[in-house]
């Protein structure tokens, strides 16, 4: 699974940051930095569903890999 | 205040005034009647009004500012006198492209990392605050006017920089303009702005860690902010920061007193509240905003003309069944949760990572104080009339404390 984070889509609302902080960080201005680069460590997986499925802007979208099974 | 006096409404989806004491009760029920019958209202009321209450139509307008203007947010029977793009009170009244200049300088003050800070404090005060109910030995007390109103004007007042010691003094400016605006003279050397005007001044010779030096140091293209314009800020932060957040804690504390297996799951599973603080928002909304139609536009086949007003009820948007299942019910693990108390696009809330501190904190110190409340008598819950709703008064019975309780 790979997270595509549109910057120009967010406007800083840090649902994100809250539910998966181990995804995305926030800069000096609030606005989402995308931590992982590639693919989402498997534990990790479901709280980049969470994060796409509370981000008001629908700013963050998740790519399931087409091998995922 | 010499509102005119406005006749009852006949039918909401022809002529609604979201100015009513009739809205201000049963506002949920309404946008679920129109959302099935009528789905973007007109009341030719306040000079021509729109009311669009799905969660679509609500999120194309907040997001298309070349035909809607934020140039007025608040629905009157007059138009705005303070030109675009700048307004009244930036940047809350601003559009493009000035709007991103007034909201720029203040995000890094209001970032999560930088309000993260505030927590302790803010535990600190909602204790101070329950001593004293507790103190008061009554077993009925009011959850709006002795707790959740003063919580947004402390945490604000601390964050400013206002001395302690002029606490007073502050709240009694904040009570004269949140609940009295207008209505008393007052001499030009004893109103808020002189009182702000010489903080301002103070903190530009003598700088300390608060908001007001921030701002006195701030800069737009190299310039720094004048004394008016950090004083309209320090206003706006005031105006849109206290009775919101005050509604969003009242209204919380509504439904806990309410739904005793929502206590006791915010009680026992601390994971959870995450999750219910952003369904408290969703199911809570306090905030609609306005717009006015900057150029001719249709939205689902309803023709809007310049200068009409457009209502962004966030909080019908927040219960439409398209944008989230079971919408009508509190989920209080609800996981997918696109709400938007906080608005979206360009003006989300500057203040929203604040507001969610506050309201989490308010809610957990009273739930780890008194788990056990009920309302005191459902009749006497008054909530406020206009575009911010929320219990003014909230009459609850202590049942148990975390003294009293096994
Ligand atoms: C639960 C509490 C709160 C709610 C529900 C809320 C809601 C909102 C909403 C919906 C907007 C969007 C306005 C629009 O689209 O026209 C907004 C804007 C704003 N809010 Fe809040 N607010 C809350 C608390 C606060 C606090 C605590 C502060 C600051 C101390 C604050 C400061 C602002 C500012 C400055 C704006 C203007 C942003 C802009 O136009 O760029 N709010 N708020
Ligand atoms: S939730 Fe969306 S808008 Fe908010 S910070 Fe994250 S990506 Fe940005």
């Amino acid at each position: 699974m790979k997270v595509r984070f549109d910057r120009e889509l967010c406007q800083g609302h840090n649902r994100c940051y809250i539910l998966a902080p181990e995804l995305f960080d926030t800069d000096d201005e609030g606005y989402a930095v995308l931590r992982v680069e590639g693919n989402v460590p498997p534990d990790l997986e479901e709280k980049a569903r969470l994060a796409a499925d509370n981000c008001p802007e629908f700013a963050i979208e998740i790519e399931d890999d087409a091998t995922d099974g | 205040m010499t509102e005119p006096e406005r006749p009852p409404v006949a039918d909401w989806a022809t002529d609604f005034d979201h100015t009513k004491a009739a809205y201000a009760t049963r506002a949920p029920e309404i946008w679920d009647e129109l959302r099935g019958s009528c789905p973007v209202a007109h009341s030719d009321r306040f000079g021509g009004t729109w009311l669009p209450v799905r969660h679509d139509d609500v999120s194309t307008i907040a997001k298309d500012t070349d035909h809607f203007s934020s140039q007025g947010v608040v629905v009157t029977d007059w138009r705005p006198d303070i030109p675009k793009p700048i307004g009244y009170a930036p940047p809350i009244t601003s559009d493009p492209p000035f709007h991103k200049i007034a909201r720029q300088f203040l995000l890094t003050a209001f970032s999560p990392k930088a309000i993260a800070e505030l927590e302790q404090p803010a535990r600190v005060m909602c204790n101070e605050l329950i001593d004293d109910l507790l103190a008061q030995q009554t077993g009925t007390v009011d959850a709006a006017v002795q707790y959740a109103q003063h919580i947004p004007v402390r945490v604000i007042a601390a964050m400013l920089g206002v001395p302690e010691e002029d606490g007073d003094l502050f709240r009694g400016f904040i009570h004269r303009i949140l609940e009295n605006p207008g209505g008393v003279e007052v001499a030009p050397e004893d109103t808020m702005d002189a009182y702000l005007d010489a903080l301002i001044a103070q903190r530009q010779t003598e700088p300390r860690d608060d908001l007001i030096t921030y701002l006195t140091r701030s800069t737009i293209d190299g310039d720094p902010l004048t004394a008016a314009h950090v004083r309209g800020t320090c206003a706006l932060l005031l105006l849109a920061g206290i009775d919101t957040t005050w509604s969003a804690i009242g209204a919380s504390l509504w439904h806990f007193a309410q739904h005793p297996d929502d206590r006791r799951r915010w009680t026992d599973d601390p994971a959870v509240r995450p999750f219910a603080i952003e369904e408290l928002l969703r199911f809570y909304a306090p905030v609609t905003m306005a717009r006015l139609v900057a150029e001719p536009v249709e939205v689902r086949g309803c023709p809007m003309e310049v200068d009409d007003w457009v209502l962004l009820p966030f909080p019908a948007a927040n219960r439409d069944g398209e944008a989230f299942e079971r919408a009508d019910e509190f989920v209080i693990d609800r996981q997918r949760n696109r709400h938007l108390a906080f608005g979206l696009g360009i003006h989300r809330c500057i203040g929203s990572n604040l507001a969610r501190l506050e309201l989490t904190v308010a809610v957990e110190e009273w739930l780890r104080r008194i788990p056990h409340f009920e309302l005191a008598d459902p009749e006497q819950v008054r909530w406020s009339t206009g575009q911010i709703r929320g219990p003014r008064e909230l009459p609850v019975r202590i049942v148990a404390t975390s003294d009293t309780a096994a």
